[in-house]
């Protein structure tokens, strides 16, 4: 132990010999299914969260062939699906209308909420939070566990659900009331017994999160010296703290009008199926979509922010710059994090809630795209002057930058209710917030998989196919979601299990007009469009594997030469992370500070140039 | 390296990790129950005029639990003063005062669940209503006997605070003139539906809360021998638990129960 303390950050071979030390041999399943050490929990996470995105991906491509060509028997595992899911969802190898519908609501949901969520805030959030801080694992390791299983077991409700009778659930991933409540299979009782428990998985994670921010900074670690992506985690966190339960309040509700009859959501004088519902009335159908969208409207700043927070760190690594304005950034991720709560009504404009209360959101949808531009613009700003490297997680935090910028500026329409009442039921909001979560979120994840694969494993990804996985990814993204955008500005409408067909063809006597041949056709070109993308994504998941063993070594403990503390640790960090107590002389982004040898300086790097070999423990502090 | 601050306070924070941790906890319970109670709001002003219910709680009832739950809170805090002033035996006795505590409350709440569940409004082909407890409601039987009375409109059956000497008797009712039976469930309105859902997931935080006091009264009473300060520590942020889900029942009591 004594002489590990005068080589820090160690030599790897010294790592493997402490590790047997230290690591006490758990067995297989505590170390790898039951672990507790917040590395190994990231990992599982990740892991289970890519195969979940991989799942919705599948139902989309399911979804667009349908749409594309509806009716039509799905090629290849058509008959499967027959198989599995029956004659009724699926009788010849074709997609019902109802298991359309089931496929849209789930591939929102396991996108957002089994996908997306998990990876971008508990995978990365979890390996890396800690490793930033300075801390040797999270506050809370076991809760940590509990939050894991939580998530699986959530996953697991909502995948077994696709093979009861009825199938998944159907009613969007909003689950409006009555909708939900009318359908009369079990899908929707599955969806919220399975959101539950994914609700107290990232309750449970929230907590820790937050209290391992605020608790277990290194020495030194003061507030204005974090990272920005630890910032992004933190206020993260409390969108998922404070957001999450009136859903989950929601979701009790809504199970006891689905299992209890009760009428929380049920107007008086429904009527299902042309009859009038037996039910007691009174409840209120608006209820449910403020405690939706309550949730719903910080949860997409729970799917930007640690994204924003993961480019932050590629681009100022790779630009060797500081980041510039990295104040603005701090309160602007602030004031989205509190703007969030109050802008949830302008999911509602149709809703007939009364002008007066959408003149108040549509301001304060205006409002927070301010801090979000501030955000954009400093990290653009960023890149003025870097002499940047262009290597696979640059190239995908860099194409976050535009991805994201045309995501959130076609956003600016549907926030202000005189457009957003033309647009809402239309293509165009798809290809909006699509442009947020996929080429911008999924773009960041990447970025983030690519830039810290090196730490997790010791082993460099291939950079040639990280980069035909980008450029492949890059232009189908856009060759997908580009047209929705000009499809809904013509008037196709959203969640039709047709694709729109009938509508197109409608002669109704009086129409004013139907779709044009050129939008129906765009059908066609997402549909090859979205193929190829799957098809890009195959040099990836080789890649990911492939590198675990077999991708190039790293040379040091720090391979992108980078300034943040997770790099000064051993490679990949044992049990407790650090070799000894990390200590914290400066900010973040000290890149090419002029006067130094090297063009970085690390966060644990004290003030005065070391010149002998004299480090003693770090003192403690009081 | 170990996790630091699980016992002792950070010093610039002034707190150890757990109680960061209940305190964030508790802030997602006040957005939970505050989601429940913002329904209760929004339901009950957009009710009909005149139909929601009044008086339909055991206001005695409610008022036994409210000060069971006050005396309960004060058990927990001395039950924690006494873990930090070392004296165990103390603690032993107020923390199995608070389990007795909690276990009445329930059997109370049990007792006025049973209430409602027995009640039924059964409307009869002729227009009225007989509205009571049930006695007798054998499948086999062509006939149902209440404890109750009849009314001919259900209005009247709306705000029992303005009627205070019901006339109830055992009334007897042929299967044959019954149109619709219906206990007084959470099915049956939304004054019923909201009561069950706010005092059942309040019922289900006081089992929890039970159960975490009940195992460091019982098997998690060991960590004492060995670390007493983080003995206390959990103690401590149990009791954070316990007073919150007290300040609940605060709330839920009037409005309930007396608004």
């Amino acid at each position: 132990m004594a002489e590990f303390l005068h080589q820090f950050p160690p030599r790897r071979e010294d790592i493997h010999s402490h590790g047997e030390h230290e690591h006490h041999d758990l067995g297989f399943w505590r170390t790898y299914i039951f672990s507790t050490d917040h590395k190994i929990i990231g990992i599982q996470y990740g892991f289970t969260a890519l195969c979940f995105i991989l799942f919705g991906f599948f139902l989309m491509l399911l979804m667009r062939w349908q749409i594309a060509h509806p009716g039509a028997p799905v090629p290849f595992i058509g008959l499967l699906l027959e198989k599995v899911l029956g004659p009724v969802m699926a009788g010849n190898g074709a997609i019902s209308p109802d298991l359309y519908n089931s496929f849209g609501a789930m591939h929102g949901t396991i996108m957002i909420f089994l996908g997306v969520v998990p990876l971008a805030f508990a995978a990365f959030g979890n390996y890396v939070v800690p490793l930033m801080i300075g801390a040797p694992d999270m506050a809370f390791p076991r809760v940590n566990m509990a939050s894991y299983q939580a998530y699986v077991l959530g996953g697991i409700v909502m995948v077994v659900s696709f093979f009861i009778p009825g199938g998944a659930a159907q009613a969007g991933w909003t689950s409006y009331s009555p909708l939900a409540t009318s359908i009369p299979t079990h899908g929707q009782a599955f969806w919220l017994i399975g959101m539950v428990l994914l609700i107290t998985s990232s309750l449970l994670g929230a907590v820790n999160f937050i209290a391992t921010i605020v608790q277990l900074r290194a020495p030194g670690m003061t507030w204005m010296r974090l990272p920005f992506f630890v910032w992004a985690q933190f206020v993260t966190a409390f969108l998922l703290l404070l957001a999450f339960p009136p859903l989950e309040a929601a979701g009790i509700m809504q199970l006891m009008d689905n299992l209890a009859h009760t009428s929380f959501f049920l107007p008086t004088g429904l009527a299902i199926g042309g009859h009038l519902a037996h039910v007691s009335g009174g409840g209120s159908p608006l209820l449910w979509q403020h405690l939706f969208w309550f949730l719903g409207h910080p949860e997409v700043y729970v799917l930007i922010l640690p994204a924003m927070g993961i480019v932050c760190e590629i681009l100022a690594n790779n630009t060797r710059k500081p980041i510039w304005g990295y104040k603005s950034l701090v309160y602007s991720v602030l004031a989205i994090g509190f703007l969030s709560f109050i802008v949830w009504a302008h999911h509602m404009y149709l809703t007939g809630m009364g002008t007066r209360i959408a003149t108040f959101f549509q301001a304060t949808t205006m409002l927070i795209s301010i801090p979000s531009v501030i955000i954009l613009t400093c990290l653009l700003i960023s890149l003025w002057g870097g002499s940047i490297r262009f290597n696979t997680p640059m190239l995908f935090a860099l194409g976050f930058l535009p991805m994201f910028g045309i995501g959130g500026l076609t956003g600016l329409p549907l926030g202000l209710a005189p457009a957003d009442i033309y647009l809402h039921d239309t293509y165009y909001v798809i290809a909006h917030f699509h442009y947020v979560v996929a080429p911008g979120t999924i773009f960041a994840l990447f970025a983030g998989i690519y830039y810290w694969f090196p730490k997790m494993t010791g082993r460099m990804m291939n950079e040639f196919w990280g980069r035909a996985h980008f450029w492949g990814s890059f232009v189908f993204m856009n060759v997908v979601f580009m047209p929705m955008f000009a499809q809904g500005m013509e008037g196709m409408l959203r969640r039709m299990a047709d694709g729109g067909v009938n509508y197109s063809a409608a002669r109704v006597p009086g129409a004013l007009a139907t779709l044009p041949n050129t939008i129906m056709e765009m059908h066609t070109w997402i549909l090859w469009g979205a193929m190829a993308l799957g098809l890009a994504q195959i040099p990836f998941i080789i890649n990911l594997f492939w590198s675990i063993r077999h991708g190039e070594e790293v040379n040091s403990d720090n391979p992108w030469h980078s300034t943040t503390l997770e790099w000064q640790t051993p490679t990949p960090p044992p049990h407790g992370n650090f070799a000894r107590p990390p200590r914290i002389y400066r900010g973040p982004y000290e890149y090419s500070v002029s006067g130094h040898d090297t063009d970085f300086t690390p966060q644990n790097e004290p003030e005065a140039p070391m010149t002998a070999p004299k480090i003693s423990p770090a003192p403690a502090v009081h | 390296m170990e996790i630091p601050y699980v016992v002792q306070p950070r010093p610039d924070t002034g707190i150890y990790n757990a109680k960061v941790g209940i305190w964030l906890f508790l802030a997602s319970e006040v957005m939970l129950f505050g989601a429940l109670f913002s329904a209760y709001v929004l339901l009950r002003v957009g009710a009909v005029p005149g139909e929601w219910p009044h008086g339909w709680l055991n206001v005695t009832l409610g008022t036994i639990n409210t000060l069971v739950l006050a005396l309960s809170a004060i058990t927990t805090l001395l039950a924690w003063v006494a873990c930090k002033t070392r004296q165990f035996a103390k603690f032993k006795f107020f923390h199995a005062c608070t389990l007795l505590l909690a276990l009445t409350f329930l059997c109370i709440k049990g007792y006025e669940y049973h209430d409602k569940w027995i009640h039924y409004e059964i409307q009869l082909i002729d227009g009225r209503i007989a509205d009571g407890h049930m006695r007798e409601n054998n499948p086999k039987a062509d006939y149902v006997v209440i404890e109750g009375r009849y009314v001919t409109d259900e209005k009247d059956l709306y705000d029992l605070r303005a009627q205070k000497d019901l006339k109830t008797g055992e009334i007897k009712i042929p299967r044959s003139l019954i149109k619709e039976m219906e206990n007084y469930g959470p099915w049956h309105n939304t004054y019923l539906a909201l009561y069950f859902t706010l005092t059942g997931l309040h019922a289900l935080h006081i089992l929890g809360g039970s159960i975490v006091i009940g195992y460091l009264w019982g098997p998690g009473r060991r960590l004492w021998k060995t670390d007493p300060e983080h003995f206390t520590n959990r103690v401590e942020v149990s009791g954070l638990f316990w007073h919150f889900v007290d300040l609940v029942w605060i709330f839920l009591f009037p409005v309930l129960y007396l608004m």
